[in-house]
């Protein structure tokens, strides 16, 4: 079993390119399951075609301890089983503290465990690692690999450079690798290049260059991935692509994350300075 | 009358616990640690955590108790407990010398997301600790479970870390010690001796906890399993695990590291779960249960039998922690007294379960755990249905002398009595033990009461 993790800047578009890609992999035929490590609980909604119901922190409040795996996992496109950590609201209690209450408690309630023969687990990760909390899914024994979303905007950039940091950290004393960066596409000038460039001096690669289309937006209005709507538009074959060179990337290094000055002449050679 | 606000009516309560049945998860990991020899306990956290869980051990065992504290700060809460951790780590090998440390974590350092495991490797690839030591750790943040989860977590951390199987099988029997005082565990191994079975006992705070007086302050007192025999147990032909909630956690884990099959059975107090456990302990060593054994257990059945009259029907109240708990009422129930309130603070469905098979026998005891299990509650119960007898710990008292009510102190923590750390209460010696306290408070109690022409010089 293949445990992955999503991070990149809020809004980058990370819940809609892991659900795209995850429904590119349960398209393959992998069993993959999707745990939504975000208070707003939308990391699995193209897959349920609405939004999760029950989370699992609302479920243990609820409940106490008597929660049961059928109460929190439902399933998805493709028998893809989908899972939202949720949270407090905006502005009270601890989200952080909620992601690793909801890990842990799917460890413990098996939701990992050999019976689901899964081939794949995917972290869908809120922001940027801003707290202990959000570090929890990159600790030893849970996710192994992780992509970065990003854009060719320097705010995206600067916030992938910082979550290399976190990666770093925690690569030194367990098994977590970078897979590579996912550049979804801002139509920014220059964009593919510079996050190849990028990609290059944190020692890792652009796995894929997912071009902006404005499909993707309709596919998610209607609660739908690309893959699910139309699998004839050509964005799905981005997606499949994608899907692909996950589940055949043999490159996971430890990153090497950019000192701030580096980060910003980056950025002025290939982009405003261009 | 120091609870003359409680009331007799019981009224369904969601959010507020008044005197809780239970306390933190670190002072059952601080307790759990210093069964290891030369193990000096770490608080990750703030200094406040440590001293109160110092203090309340220090005063249950009237023995110094030594542990270390990251001292967090407001900076440490912002940053992160690493820098402290690996600071104190540094700090505690090269002043305090201990062969090795067992940090727990705490409230602050779970919210804020610390990984002990990572911390610890880090220490470890830093050169941190010298060759030889040890650092081991266990999660115990207390707004999940009791002291009971506490200890259970250190003592899983103990198996999961130390044990090592290197594929030679030892003729030895591992026992994990659920929460037991230090004159069980030495009472475990006296019995364990006399079967002739070779065991391996961890944690074991005997002769740490209950140390002699010498004239000379040892840091370290020569108590307490060594590390080479936790090692050890990763060899063993089995393990038998002594409580359901404070015991098995470990077994299983020494079960999936290194494959020792385990057994799990409740705690030796009381004649059947005793039985239970001789009868475990020499199909576990292959060896038959000796005559001494026999004749202790014949001493016990005998006071029981001579002393029917005075135990008949008395009702009890109790309050303490699963692994006593359950045991305990199957000895009142054996003793024919019948348990009429239980009250835990500890959480658990295993251990609901357990009781509820127990109390199948009396099937009129009101029995709760958890969140809203607390000594209001209990008193509540006593109000509405008064005992002869109160069994728990020193925060009985209270009710007690309120409700005018014998009292045996027994469980975590005895704070204003001694004995608890050198007689012990497990075992048929154990059995014995418990049964005198208990008829010595309930014919005290008659003898108090008695009217001049009833008052018994024989009884």
């Amino acid at each position: 079993m293949r445990k992955v993790a999503i991070y990149g800047k809020g809004g980058i578009g990370k819940s809609t390119t892991t659900q795209n890609t995850v429904a590119g992999l349960a398209e393959m035929g992998m069993k993959v399951m999707v745990v939504g490590c975000d208070p707003k609980a939308d990391s699995t909604r193209l897959l349920l075609g609405g939004l999760q119901q029950k989370t699992v922190l609302d479920t243990l409040r609820e409940e106490g301890e008597e929660v049961e795996l059928e109460d929190i996992i439902k399933e998805g496109y493709k028998l893809t089983r989908c899972t939202e950590s949720g949270g407090p609201e905006p502005g009270v209690g601890c989200a952080g503290r909620g992601i690793i209450t909801s890990v842990n408690l799917l460890e413990q309630l098996g939701a990992y465990d050999d019976e689901w023969e899964l081939d794949y687990v995917f972290y869908d990760v809120l922001g940027d690692v801003v707290c202990g909390g959000f570090a929890m899914p990159i600790r030893d024994g849970k996710a192994e690999e992780i992509y970065i979303v990003c854009s060719g905007e320097m705010m995206a950039m600067y916030a992938a450079n910082n979550i290399c940091k976190g990666i770093l950290k925690y690569a030194d004393a367990g098994g977590v690798r970078l897979g590579g960066l996912i550049c979804n596409s801002r139509n920014v000038d220059n964009e593919r290049q510079m996050i190849e460039e990028l990609a290059r001096r944190i020692g890792t690669q652009m796995i894929h260059f997912v071009p902006r289309n404005n499909f993707v937006q309709r596919a998610e209005i209607n609660r739908k991935t690309v893959i699910e709507y139309d699998p004839t538009h050509p964005q799905a074959d981005e997606y499949r692509a994608l899907a692909n060179k996950i589940n055949d990337n043999k490159m996971f290094v430890i990153p090497k994350p950019l000192e701030i000055e580096e980060l910003e002449s980056l950025l002025i050679d290939f982009g405003i300075a261009n | 009358m120091l609870l003359r606000h409680t009331t007799s009516e019981v009224k369904e309560r969601e959010g507020l616990t008044i005197n809780p049945a239970k306390t933190c998860q670190p002072i059952g990991a601080m307790y759990a640690a210093l069964g290891i020899h030369g193990c000096l306990p770490h608080s990750h956290g703030s200094q406040g955590c440590c001293s109160y869980h110092r203090s309340t051990l220090t005063r249950h065992y009237k023995e110094p108790v030594m542990a270390g504290t990251s001292s967090f700060t407001e900076g440490a809460s912002v940053f992160g407990g690493q820098a402290n951790l690996l600071q104190a780590i540094e700090t505690i090998f090269s002043v305090y010398d201990p062969d090795i440390i067992a940090v727990h974590s705490t409230c602050l350092s779970e919210t804020i997301g610390d990984d002990l495991q990572q911390i610890t490797k880090k220490a470890k690839d830093d050169g941190k600790i010298p060759e030889g030591k040890y650092v081991i750790y266990a999660s115990t943040p207390s707004f999940i479970g009791s002291h009971i989860t506490g200890y259970a977590n250190m003592v899983a951390g103990m198996a999961e870390q130390f044990t090592v199987s290197t594929g030679e099988k030892k003729d030895q029997v591992n026992i994990v010690a659920g929460w037991m005082e230090p004159s069980d565990m030495r009472e475990i191994k006296r019995v364990a001796k006399e079967l002739g079975v070779k065991i391996v006992l961890f944690p074991d705070t005997s002769d740490v906890l209950d140390a002699p007086q010498t004239g000379k302050h040892e840091f370290y007192p020569k108590g307490g399993v060594t590390i080479d025999e936790l090692k050890s147990t990763g060899d063993s032909k089995s393990t038998l695990a002594l409580g359901y909630v404070s015991a098995e956690p470990a077994a299983i884990a020494l079960d999936k590291k290194c494959k020792v099959p385990f057994e799990t059975i409740e705690m030796p107090i009381g004649l059947s779960a005793t039985d239970r456990f001789i009868v475990a302990l020499s199909k576990a060593g292959q060896v038959s249960v000796p005559a001494e054994i026999t004749a202790e257990r014949g001493r016990l059945v005998d006071v029981m039998a001579d002393m029917e009259q005075y135990l008949y029907g008395k009702k009890v109240a109790l309050f303490g922690d699963p692994d006593h708990l359950v045991p305990l009422t199957e000895f009142l129930l054996d003793l024919n007294m019948k348990p009429v309130h239980i009250i835990s603070g500890t959480p658990g469905m295993k251990f609901e379960k357990r009781m509820q098979e127990i109390l199948e026998r009396a099937p009129y005891a009101n029995f709760k755990n958890g969140l809203n299990a607390d000594m209001f509650l209990l008193h509540q119960w006593i109000k509405n249905e008064p005992v002869d007898l109160l069994i728990g710990n020193t925060y009985g008292k209270y009710i007690a002398r309120d409700e005018d009510i014998p009292f045996v102190r027994y469980g975590f923590p005895i704070l204003d009595r001694v004995g608890h750390s050198y007689f012990p209460s497990v075992g048929y010696t154990g059995g014995l033990r418990l049964l005198e306290k208990i008829l010595t408070a309930l014919l005290d109690r008659q003898d108090r009461d008695a009217l001049e022409e009833k008052f018994e010089l024989v009884m």
